[in-house]
């Protein structure tokens, strides 16, 4: 228990403060802080695996999380069936195109000896495929762009449950680590860093333009939902009576009947999405949870003290025979895998797909933010991480407003320099973000919870 | 006839932009590859730190502007440059002095250093916002073409305009001369020696008397110089936004590494590099095929091999191929 007391207090102390937003501010954005909190959660844990584990640098996180993003969409949206009768089958022929090219390009891999001619057949198989597929897919995409542009436009989805899509989007995060890592793990850690971020961004740029699969930069709206639709809620029974148990003594004090009824409407319009929320944090939560439990379990396993051996000393460990280059591309795999879920649990809680606002500042940089200042390589760390990071994130503008407001105080409201403070207040989390990350570096280089490694 | 058209078609679309951007993109690889010859790392505030520059310079130019002073026909902006420098080498001696060096003295690795260089981007990012904000601004005034493509058109009687922008000669010269006075000061001064020394071998530099210290300071100053000039430069041509900035970053990353990361005169070129496939791969070529091929065989479709919303991801997949190919860049070799 007493080992364990930095780590209590640190998560008492961050609950405390999401409860005094509620109590101040509102319960709504309280919540909406904690479910953000708790994804952010999810991705620092991802990113924790990679880099606390096993030392890998992975700043591709926006491309895992936006294709997590896009597997919501792909499984939860209604297949639009006129696309489908329009371009499907030519689509599908194009995928195969794509498969077939892959085949060719591993036989040759695998069959000819590496040299100068081998290099140009590969690009020579590339470029005549890419060639081939725009001639055969352009046909078929403008016929399903064309399809009823304003609203669909797009081949559409499963019709799934959107849950599913944590599952799925894991498994194309999983897909794309894969091929990621196997270009680029061999590089070294700062190369790694930038590749992976390019590549992340080639991941976006295909999002954000092949409108048949994901409708672009026109965003795909009204996902589907696990949990009830407020308007719903507002007119159950039970819902309201609910409410109204709550409620009763403040709705005791009022006497006149409209009046209580007024009060009434307007909490449980407050209190149904309150009560969505309640029910993603919820499913957050078990996310979470179940994650923190297995990641624990892995760390200390016989493969969690092997990756902190290859970590620690890769030369030594792969003189005792590990597998190097294996469990590098394992642990790469399984870390974008954990971002895929975020990724999809973020669009699942938005309702909404906005390739647009993948940028990396908010999905790669901000991430490595919270792990680095929650502490690498504890996963309790890591969560702590994304809390902190995350509601100072969001808190950061009135924080500054009021500081602002403090020491300018003297001066009158309409001086210059306090209304061009006053505007610029939403940037002021970049030099908090900044000034904190810098600072932990420096003078708690493991973090506010560093690893703490026992044997047990 | 038909030829000389395409030729100009070419010039006009492909040729002068790509020429106008690759020496953008070569100013900040060379200070991307400075930065990690010298003192080992990746800066990600490469991006911001231009930023940082341009927004310096355009103050500057606002406060000419104020004062009546102008230079005619070239923009405000190259009396403000000078001044700009200053600044932008002043705040980087300090980021270096309380920031860098600390993790320089412990020998942190550079992975360590390259976090570390995150939270300066951030910093920076919020610096820059904060004092000029966030949205688009052109500050570029003066004679805004050399050519203009009507003009082009009525001297030659020619079909095809031949569009020059007195911002692109500007850049392409004002490159030339700083990268020809850079690639003097490393490979015939004194200083410039020990630096290439320092970064080729660092325990031998210091046995054979180089101090560090100045070394490091030099290449703030340098790395000062081409920010604050390659930012301008592109705001000028463009215009200044500083998210742009930072995306410029990746460009700029990838024509680094193509050079061969450590190594100048690579960088210089990987910035054409990356430019001139950015715009050939994303160009529509129609017209041109329509110019050189007989009628019959004129193509129907743009006879595009990439649509211009590819244009990043171009030169991050010419990165990722070098990385593959010859992970130490085309033009490996000797160091700085």
């Amino acid at each position: 228990m007493r080992k364990n007391l930095n780590v209590i207090a640190a998560y008492t102390i961050m609950l405390g403060l999401i409860i005094l937003v509620g109590i101040f501010q509102s319960w709504n954005v309280a919540l909406s802080i904690f479910n953000m909190c708790l994804i952010s959660a999810v991705m620092t844990m991802g990113a924790n695996i990679q880099w606390g584990y096993a030392g890998l640098i992975n700043f591709g996180l926006m491309g895992y999380a936006a294709l997590g993003g896009l597997a919501a969409v792909l499984i939860s949206v209604d297949p639009v069936q006129e696309a489908w009768v329009a371009g499907g089958f030519n689509i599908i022929m194009c995928i195969w195109l794509i498969v077939v090219m892959i085949l060719a390009i591993r036989f040759v891999l695998k069959n000819f000896e590496k040299s100068k001619i081998r290099t140009y057949g590969i690009a020579a198989i590339i470029v005549s495929g890419i060639v081939i597929l725009r001639i055969t897919s352009e046909p078929s995409i403008e016929a399903i762009e064309a399809v009823n542009p304003a609203t669909t436009g797009f081949l559409g989805g499963l019709g799934l449950p959107i849950v599913f899509s944590w599952v799925v989007g894991a498994f194309f995060a999983a897909g794309l680590a894969f091929i990621v890592g196997k270009i680029a793990l061999g590089l070294r850690a700062d190369y790694l860093a930038i590749a992976t971020l390019l590549i992340s961004e080639i991941v976006i740029a295909i999002i954000k333009h092949e409108d048949w699969l994901t409708r672009g930069v026109k965003n795909v709206i009204g996902l589907k939902r696990p949990v009830p639709y407020e308007i719903e809620l507002q007119t159950k029974e039970w819902f309201i009576n609910l409410v109204a148990k709550f409620n009763s003594n403040k709705l005791d004090l009022i006497s006149t009947v409209t009046d209580k009824q007024a009060a009434l409407n307007q909490l449980v319009i407050e209190g149904s999405s309150v009560f969505v929320k309640l029910c993603y944090s919820g499913l957050f939560l078990v996310v979470v949870i179940a994650l923190l439990i297995i990641t624990q379990k892995a760390l200390y396993s016989p493969w969690g003290r092997m990756m902190r051996a290859i970590r620690d000393n890769e030369e030594a460990a792969n003189a005792m025979g590990k597998n190097v280059v294996k469990q590098h591309l394992l642990i790469f795999i399984l870390g974008s895998a954990i971002v895929g879920i975020a990724g999809a649990m973020l669009v699942t809680q938005d309702g909404l797909f906005t390739p647009g606002s993948y940028r990396p500042m908010r999905y790669t940089f901000l991430i490595w933010v919270m792990v680095i200042v929650g502490g690498s390589g504890n996963n309790f760390g890591a969560i702590l991480g994304g809390f902190a990071v995350w509601f100072l994130w969001i808190e950061a503008a009135p924080i500054a407003l009021f500081l602002i407001n403090l020491s300018t105080a003297g001066l009158p409201e309409t001086h210059e320099l306090k209304i061009h403070l006053v505007e610029s207040v939403p940037y002021f989390r970049y030099l908090m973000m900044g000034i904190g990350l810098l600072l932990i570096m420096r003078y708690r280089p493991k973090g506010i919870l560093p690893e703490k490694i026992e044997i047990k | 006839m038909d030829f000389i058209n395409a030729i100009i078609l070419l010039l006009n679309y492909i040729f002068v932009p790509a020429l106008a951007y690759g020496s953008q993109l070569a100013l900040g690889a060379i200070f991307v590859t400075l930065i990690y010859g010298i003192l080992r790392f990746a800066n990600f505030a490469t991006g911001d730190m231009m930023a940082f520059g341009t927004m310096i310079t355009i103050l500057f130019t606002w406060y000419f502007q104020s004062l009546g002073i102008s230079l005619g026909i070239l923009p405000t902006a190259l009396i403000a440059i000078p001044f700009a420098i200053i600044f932008s080498i002043a705040y980087m001696l300090l980021i270096d002095k309380f920031i860098f060096r600390y993790y320089r003295v412990q020998k942190s690795p550079p992975v360590q250093l390259a976090m570390v260089s995150i939270g300066v981007m951030f910093v920076t990012q919020a610096v820059v916002r904060i004092i000029i904000g966030p949205s688009d601004r052109r500050f570029f005034d003066g004679e805004k073409f050399i050519i203009k493509a009507g003009e082009f058109k009525e001297m030659t009687g020619l079909n095809e305009g031949l569009a020059i922008k007195s911002s692109q000669v500007l850049t392409v010269f004002i490159t030339i001369i700083v990268v020809s006075i850079l690639f003097w000061f490393l490979n015939k001064t004194k200083t410039g020696k020990s630096m290439r020394a320092y970064s080729d071998n660092e325990d031998l530099a210091l046995l054979s008397g180089i101090d560090p210290k100045r070394v490091v300071m030099i290449t703030w100053v340098i790395a000062g110089i081409l920010a604050t000039i390659g930012g301008a430069l592109y705001g000028l041509d463009k215009s200044f936004k500083p998210f742009t900035y930072f995306n410029n970053m990746l460009p700029i990353f990838a024509a680094a590494i193509v050079g061969g990361i450590g190594n100048p005169f690579g960088a210089f070129l990987g910035g054409y590099v990356i430019a001139f496939s950015e715009i050939f791969l994303t160009y529509a070529y129609k017209k041109f095929f329509m110019y050189v091929l007989p009628e019959s065989m004129e193509p129907e479709t743009l006879v595009q091999l990439l649509s211009t919303d590819y244009k990043f991801a171009v030169s991050f997949s010419i990165l990722v191929i070098v990385l593959l190919y010859r992970p130490n860049g085309i033009f490996k070799g000797k160091v700085l």
